[in-house]
């Protein structure tokens, strides 16, 4: 007689069911496990075409890209190595920033009310900011500028909803001339050719009125003001070859700058004044060994190779360097800078509150925070602790022939209460009141 | 003395990218009557063109001179592509429509060629130095001259003769003239319109881009260049007369030299100044210097 222990397949048939039983019951004991938290939506707007983008909104564009990814994967340094927002992944939709500033406004109210979208990080054109700041407010959407950078934004009346983590174009200025008169202590005469528009106007005013503060001797030669992208710079070249100027100011940007140093290099114009440069830092890596040496840079605010030696920044430049097979410029780092400083707000509102914070709990988080961005400390003392103020920094550019590559030296970095109107203070007031209050040491 | 130097050399270079960039767009309106929003871009295309041919020349240590030659060669063949399939491929399917209508294509033919920029060569901007660096400079007194000016004011002189005595004392010249004056007439005496316009369009498109291959080495090629042109070539156009080649040349001429004039001695007037000669021709000749009396038709 054979004895069978049961019928070999219900025998197994009974084991699973009991199996299955324990560990349901065993999984009845355990606490739910939690649904991951949805998405934070954003929306990233720059220039993606058009002649802002190469320069500005590509580079931008870039910097986001970097940092939501190293976010949503909990990659980035500390302290910024938990994911997404307030562990929440973050799902970005890029938008072009280019057309009229009626389509950026439509642009912006279609994120906000059809893509309902958490917040907005964007706009490089002032004009996009100072349209798009009262529909933030009307719409109650956080939005965060990156690049723009009119003082006006925040001066014209205190706003909600709208913050700007990078610093306004008033220390540009301000840093250059300081930068110029350590350099050039005797200088007596010095021009400026910047563009027709908003930006080249108020930059040029800028200076000159911080010049008239720290070399009230010295005096403006040529003032010239060429079109927006006008090309051809051969009569404003000749202008300057025949004038005694000393220093030559500019808030060039992109086509216009490396249009104006082709000329004025094939015509030797660097050899008679030193080219103070604004923003030339977003232009030494497609320039190279064209950027004339004793070019003096400005990278608006303490970016690219004028950034601080920090973990953080080395990361920042190690990825994107990778990615992208080109050193990241200052859009990129005002983009991170932006994203990061969501990022605080968001993690101590959901930390203080519990739970998705409400746009007006990021808000209130947001307001006044300092936090470390790739370009070092930033503090949002201004606008009620809507805009952010930072040191910045000038250098003398140089091609390093045998590195083959483009170098920033006699680097000088101003502190940011040095360069920057205290708190409610508006910008032009305080250069044109000599600078009371500055703390340079 | 120096002053007045520097003026009439900035104002001729500055009157010759003015006539390279009008004088296609003129040719066109005078043979077609089309005001052509795409010329914007063959400027555009030629200056892309010219950028890469010099990426691609001076990237193998070729001979320096050959470099100026593949870049406007690459560029004027582009443009002979371009303006061959935009006439056979868009405008032809619209001759005879609307005037309105025909400028709004080929305004949505320019912005539409603008994306292509960016399909093809991406948003980042690039530079064609070395023909200008490779020319060289010369001093007189304070002042430096660029050779590559030189060279640019030497090829707008040459194509301004060229085009007056292909007009004047070639067959297609003669062909071209009586089109202009009545294509009707043309059509009836044998004439082949069709062929005429094709030949004009392909010209007009390779002047373009031969503006944009020798602007390409002083500026930084990046998007919108075109739009830039575009507004400018119609100042140019609409001083000298609508369709005159002369009229261009002309056009060209003062608002060069008044543009330097001002930069030199009143430069807040800078961006003032070429709009208004544009204006205060237009008070005394409405169809600009060099128009043509129009015969009624009943």
């Amino acid at each position: 007689m054979t004895f069978h222990f049961g019928n070999p397949p219900r025998v197994a048939a009974l084991a699973a069911m009991a199996t299955v039983a324990s560990v349901a019951v065993a999984a009845a004991q355990q606490p739910a496990p939690r649904q991951p938290p949805g998405p934070v939506r954003l929306g990233i707007v720059s220039f993606l075409s058009g002649p802002a983008a190469s320069p500005f909104g590509v580079p931008g564009r870039n910097g986001a890209e970097i940092v939501i990814e190293a976010l949503n994967a909990g990659t980035a340094p500390a302290p910024y190595n938990t994911v997404g927002l307030g562990g929440a992944k973050i799902e970005a939709k890029y938008v072009d920033e280019a057309g009229s500033t009626a389509q950026v406004v439509t642009e912006f109210r279609n994120l906000v009310q059809r893509d309902q979208v958490d917040a907005v990080v964007g706009y490089i054109s002032s004009g996009s900011c100072l349209a798009v700041t009262p529909v933030a407010e009307e719409l109650k959407a956080l939005t965060v500028y990156f690049d723009c950078g009119t003082p006006r934004i925040f001066e014209e009346k205190p706003r909600k909803y709208v913050f700007r983590a990078a610093p306004h174009a008033t220390m540009d200025n301000t840093g250059a001339a300081r930068y110029l008169i350590a350099k050039k202590k005797e200088i007596a005469l010095f021009s400026g050719i910047n563009q027709n528009y908003a930006w080249g106007q108020d930059s040029w005013r800028d200076f000159v009125s911080a010049m008239g503060v720290l070399a009230p001797t010295s005096k403006v030669d040529k003032e010239l003001f060429p079109k927006l992208f006008a090309g051809e710079f051969g009569a404003e070249i000749s202008t300057l070859l025949t004038s005694k100027s000393q220093a030559l100011h500019s808030s060039f940007w992109d086509g216009d700058l490396e249009g104006f140093l082709y000329q004025s290099e094939a015509r030797g114009l660097s050899k008679r004044m030193p080219f103070v440069g604004t923003t030339a830092e977003a232009s030494i890596w497609r320039m190279r060994d064209k950027m004339p040496d004793g070019t003096i840079i400005g990278g608006r605010g303490p970016n690219g190779p004028l950034a601080p030696d920090t973990p953080l920044n080395a990361w920042f430049q190690k990825v994107y360097t990778e990615r992208y097979g080109t050193p990241p410029t200052y859009p990129s780092y005002q983009m991170a800078l932006s994203v990061l400083g969501l990022k605080v707000a968001w993690d101590k509102a959901q930390k203080e509150k519990g739970g998705k914070p409400a746009t007006d709990d990021v808000v209130a988080a947001f307001e006044g925070i300092s936090y470390e961005g790739p370009s070092g400390p930033v503090r949002l003392t201004l606008a009620n602790g809507h805009q952010g103020i930072q040191e910045t920094a000038y250098g003398t550019y140089h091609f390093n022939k045998q590195k083959n590559q483009p170098e920033v030296v006699d680097i000088m970095r101003f502190p940011a209460e040095c360069v920057n109107p205290p708190a409610g203070v508006n910008a032009d007031d305080w250069i044109k009141d000599g600078m009371k209050g500055a703390k340079c040491n | 003395m120096l002053t007045a130097l520097a003026i009439l050399t900035d104002g001729l270079v500055y009157a010759a990218y003015l006539f390279l960039v009008a004088v296609g767009l003129t040719l066109i309106f005078g043979v077609m009557k089309i005001l052509n929003v795409t010329h914007g871009s063959f400027y555009a295309f030629g200056a892309y063109g010219a950028a890469t041919a010099v990426g691609i020349y001076y990237d193998r240590g070729l001979p320096e001179a050959g470099g100026f030659l593949f870049m406007v060669l690459l560029a004027m063949a582009i443009g002979l592509v371009l303006g061959f399939v935009l006439e056979r491929g868009v405008l032809r399917l619209v001759y005879g429509k609307d005037e309105v209508v025909i400028v709004l294509v080929t305004y949505a033919v320019f912005l539409m060629l603008e994306d292509v920029i960016v399909l093809i060569w991406g948003p980042r901007s690039y530079g064609a130095y070395q023909p200008m660096v490779a020319a060289g400079s010369i001093e007189i007194g304070d002042l430096v001259l660029s050779n590559y000016d030189i060279l640019l004011v030497a090829i707008a002189a040459l194509v301004a003769v060229v085009s007056y005595w292909a007009l004047k004392y070639t067959r297609y010249g003669r062909l071209l003239t009586v089109v202009i004056f009545n294509r009707e007439t043309a059509a009836a005496f044998g004439v082949n319109v069709t062929l005429v316009y094709t030949v004009t369009f392909v010209i007009g498109a390779m002047l373009g881009a031969l503006g944009g291959a020798m602007m390409a080495p002083k500026i930084s090629v990046t998007l919108g260049i075109g739009v830039e042109v575009i507004v400018l070539a119609f100042a140019v156009v609409a001083t000298g007369g609508m369709g005159s080649i002369e009229g261009a040349l002309i056009g060209a001429l003062i608002v060069g030299i008044c543009r330097a004039a001002a930069v030199h001695l009143v430069p807040q007037l800078e961006l003032f100044v070429i709009y208004a000669v544009m204006a205060l021709v237009l008070i005394f000749r409405p169809y600009g210097l060099f128009s043509r009396a129009a015969p009624r038709k009943i």
